[in-house]
């Protein structure tokens, strides 16, 4: 695992933004929102990474996404964080053309939280009603 | 030049009796695409928990499922005691272990006995069901309940096992195995189940990794993942079991898979049990400070998968939960695609889907903390479509 770390800190080294490691089994790495694929890739194609799900919140500062990954070798947890500080218009590239199993939490994310996925090839609705008025995110801490 | 058709299964699902809609898309006998549609059962829950008190969350996020009603909970307090750094009492992560191995027992029997039900072995369901009785019993006994145990606690567990109940836990366990042993025969032997079962639904090893399916529907295809092993919470470390992996990836597997896993369980329950040591079971945890943490259950359908952040007030900022079956549903766009409707329904089930679990989330508008819905409207809403599918 201490060289999964190491070829992802090699890697990007430049783009790491922060790396927390919050126990031994729990990594968190900021990157810019534009590189969130580039890492994705990295981690799920070559370092064999399991894509676990996603986590949009609303935070005062930012739009946040968090993608969990599992390393099920090693029971280890990396994270990757991106901040998406435009709430009037968040978007971010899809990572569904890289996994496939991320398409439902991105249309998740997008129809509670308003953020828009770049290239994602079919967002639309998961859990709201089709009655749901458009603009309304229930995820938002303010609308 | 060919038709296609498109054959709904849903909005409540006329065997399962859960809210879902699959729309098969079918060339004659066979289905080419395959639609889900799920929402039905949306109720809240990641927003409901944000204004609940870190010690209330488990008794909601409890009552996401009524099957795998420990699992939710157990990565609940994984994730607190993750983010706080608390360490819990050797007995309580024991007794946390066999409550959540003697759920997916009776999981597992459930599934087993629906399973048969859907592709006409009326037998095998009642026998099953019939077996899962005395789990159940099991748990009314430990805990007053026979599915909502709220044993879970953030660090420790609300009940003990009486020493003087475990004889009758392992009586129950040794009576299980010679139904286990009749249902792996009544499975393996049966050439009208397997002509059902071999072949049918098949996900490949690829398809599993690119969907990221997890819990028996990954084991079957050769994928030797299972967070009990991976990352070892409560006794599972402390004790001694296999993971059990198949190749073939069809139904078949899917169905032997679960049925070993069963023998596995009952081998984890009577290790835990003899030695679970005295003490205490709750690590009186006062304050949560700030942070986050995740926490991770293998489910009886696979890895359940809670991230928490705390800002240090006594409730959670935020409060991610992804069930099993979330991943799980979303694969039967491959399984069920290429094989014919009367495979589709056994096929549909074969993930052991949970669409409780799947829906969650929120209805709430906090700019005005008005309310846009609430369940009755949703119900009202949910009513509606079905009328309108109805009248189409």
């Amino acid at each position: 695992m201490e060289n999964i770390l190491q070829e992802l800190k090699g890697r990007f080294a430049a783009k790491v933004l922060k790396a927390q490691e919050r126990s031994a089994r729990r990594v968190y790495f900021d990157f810019a929102a534009a590189d969130i694929p580039a890492v994705v890739k990295f981690l799920f194609r070559d370092l064999k990474c399991r894509f676990v799900i996603a986590t949009g919140m609303d935070t005062p500062e930012a739009l946040e996404i968090i993608y969990h990954f599992s390393h099920d070798a090693s029971g280890k947890m990396i994270s990757l964080r991106a901040f998406i500080p435009d709430k009037k218009n968040p978007e971010i590239d899809s990572i569904t053309p890289i996994i496939i199993g991320a398409e439902w939490i991105e249309r998740e994310i997008w129809e509670l939280l308003g953020i828009n996925f770049k290239g994602h090839p079919n967002l639309k609705r998961l859990l709201l009603a089709d009655e749901w008025p458009e603009g309304k995110y229930p995820l938002r801490k303010s609308s | 030049m060919s038709h296609k058709i498109v054959v709904p299964i849903g909005p409540y699902h006329p065997l399962q009796e859960e809210p879902e809609l699959f729309r098969l898309y079918v060339e004659g006998e066979k289905v080419v695409d395959l639609d889900i549609v799920i929402g039905y059962n949306h109720r809240g829950i990641e927003e409901l928990s944000e204004h609940k008190h870190f010690d209330q969350v488990p008794f909601l996020v409890e009552r996401i499922c009524g099957i795998c009603s420990t699992s939710h909970p157990f990565a609940y307090v994984n994730a607190v005691e993750d983010l706080a750094g608390i360490q819990v009492p050797e007995r309580a992560l024991y007794i946390r272990t066999i409550i959540a191995e003697m759920e997916r027992i009776h999981s597992h029997l459930l599934w087993l006995g629906l399973a048969g039900h859907f592709i006409g072995y009326n037998t095998v369901w009642m026998w099953a069901w019939k077996y899962r009785e005395p789990v159940l019993n099991v748990f009314e006994m430990i805990s007053g309940n026979r599915n909502h145990y709220a044993m879970m606690k953030v660090g420790g567990v609300r009940r003990d096992i009486k020493n003087e109940d475990i004889p009758a836990l392992k009586k129950a366990m040794d009576e299980l195995v010679p139904a286990l042993d009749l249902f792996r025969g009544a499975v393996v032997d049966d050439p009208v189940i397997q002509a059902r079962l071999k072949g049918i639904g098949i996900l490949t090893k690829e398809q599993c990794v690119d969907w990221c399916v997890e819990g028996p529907t990954a084991r079957a295809s050769g994928l030797n993942i299972d967070v009990r092993k991976d990352e070892p919470y409560g006794a599972y470390d402390r004790v001694d079991w296999n993971v059990i992996v198949h190749e073939d990836g069809d139904i078949f597997a899917k169905t032997l898979v679960r049925i070993l896993e069963l023998y596995e369980s009952v081998s984890i329950i009577r290790q835990c049990l003899d030695k679970m040591p005295c003490g205490e079971i709750d690590a009186n945890v006062k304050d949560i400070p700030p942070g986050e943490g995740i926490g991770r259950v293998e489910a009886p359908r696979g890895e359940c998968f809670h991230y928490v952040r705390s800002d240090g007030t006594n409730r959670p900022t935020r409060h991610k939960v992804r069930a099993p079956s979330y991943m799980n549903v979303a694969s039967n766009k491959v399984a069920a695609v290429g094989g014919t409707i009367s495979d589709a329904a056994i096929t549909l089930a074969a993930v052991d889907p949970c669409y409780c679990c799947t829906e969650r989330t929120a209805v709430l508008d906090r700019g005005t903390d008005k309310k846009i819905m609430n369940g009755w409207d949703l119900i009202r809403l949910s009513q509606e479509k079905t009328e309108r599918m109805r009248g189409k």
